[in-house]
């Protein structure tokens, strides 16, 4: 497959996740802006952190005088949910080689999305791994940037455009549940999901959620384990 | 805010974040085929995804405080999220679900129906 073609593939890719990243990344951009943090160090966050909420709650807590402890520990509670991500891709990861570190570095919830729905005979390819999450991140950087320069003058009604991150994530979630045919995630999902909606405040909704999931997972095959001992 | 101590805030918050995401990857690396890792491989994922899609409907609250709450962006999103569903159940085609999806979404967002 020559280059350029590559390009454009994960360029077709990554299309929704552009038009959800232009947008949040430039509001991100008008709103540390706003709240004093100079240009260069507004866009250096979106190269070196890179994580949307992560963002929006470090420029806070900047304009908020906090701590650097208060710092770390906001962020790790925040970003938590990724330690998940993660023990998922364990295998798929390996054998990426120079490429492994800038995956596990550019791991947010849209490439972790886009990448663990890849086409079975694609889910090997590190290289299609690397071009997507390289293109996401070039989104958001772009939109910071956009962000940043255009300040609160942006004259284009966006309004609304944000909603194509939620597209993204009900499309792969109908991808997902045609490859692997089963329901048990899915309910999980609706379980675990409604129950941290009803329970859990906002911020720890996802974290909560995606925990408990995680553990009933972990019971599940606890229970497929014993049952294939028994037969 | 001096230039050095904007620099340490900015580093500490991406050595956390870059934290969550590789922890797993160190702490785990020689466990990558144990079969609970190749089990969560599998069912994690498709169960992220779905909770994902609750967490970014989580607007949408018909009842709050036991009251009838008609949030401004709760019905169109659900009137999005239906068309993203069944444009994707008919063509399969995830540029044509998004699109028509969030361009049906801002219309009513932004010409004020559903409100």
């Amino acid at each position: 497959m020559s280059l350029p073609y590559a390009w454009k593939e994960a360029g077709k890719l990554t299309l929704p996740v552009m038009f959800g990243y232009l947008p949040l990344g430039a509001a991100y951009g008008i709103l540390a802006v706003e709240v004093g943090v100079p240009w260069w160090a507004a866009v250096m966050m979106s190269l070196v952190i890179y994580a949307g909420a992560g963002q929006f709650l470090a420029v806070a807590l900047l304009a908020a005088g906090a701590g650097l402890m208060e710092l770390a520990v906001a962020t790790l509670m925040l970003n938590s949910r990724h330690l998940f991500y993660g023990l998922s891709l364990l295998k798929r990861f390996q054998g990426a080689g120079w490429r492994k570190p800038y995956l596990i570095f550019a791991l947010t919830d849209e490439t972790y999305s886009l990448i663990t729905t890849l086409p079975a005979e694609r889910a090997g390819d590190q290289a299609l791994a690397f071009r997507v999450s390289l293109l996401n991140q070039a989104w958001w950087v772009l939109g910071s940037i956009a962000g940043v320069l255009a300040g609160s003058t942006l004259a284009f009604d966006s309004r609304g455009i944000e909603f194509a991150l939620t597209a993204l994530f009900i499309v792969l979630t109908l991808e997902q549940a045609r490859r692997l045919r089963r329901w048990l995630p899915f309910a999980i999902a609706m379980m675990t999901g409604l129950g941290a909606l009803l329970l859990l405040p906002d911020r720890h909704l996802l974290l909560g959620a995606i925990g408990a999931a995680s553990l009933i997972l972990l019971l599940h095959y606890r229970h497929v384990q014993r049952r294939e001992a028994n037969a | 805010m001096s230039t050095l101590s904007l620099l340490l805030f900015i580093g500490v918050c991406a050595l956390a974040t870059f934290a969550t995401r590789v922890i797993p990857f160190v702490a785990l690396a020689k466990h990558a085929d144990h079969p609970l890792i190749l089990h969560l491989g599998r069912y994690l994922p498709p169960t992220v995804m779905m909770i994902l899609v609750i967490y970014a409907l989580r607007d949408f609250r018909p009842l709050l405080d036991g009251r009838l709450n008609a949030g401004a962006t709760g019905w169109p999103m659900m009137a999005a999220a239906l068309i993203v569903a069944l444009l994707h159940l008919w063509r399969r085609n995830a540029l044509l679900s998004i699109i028509g999806g969030t361009g049906a979404y801002m219309a009513m967002v932004q010409l004020g129906w559903m409100g």
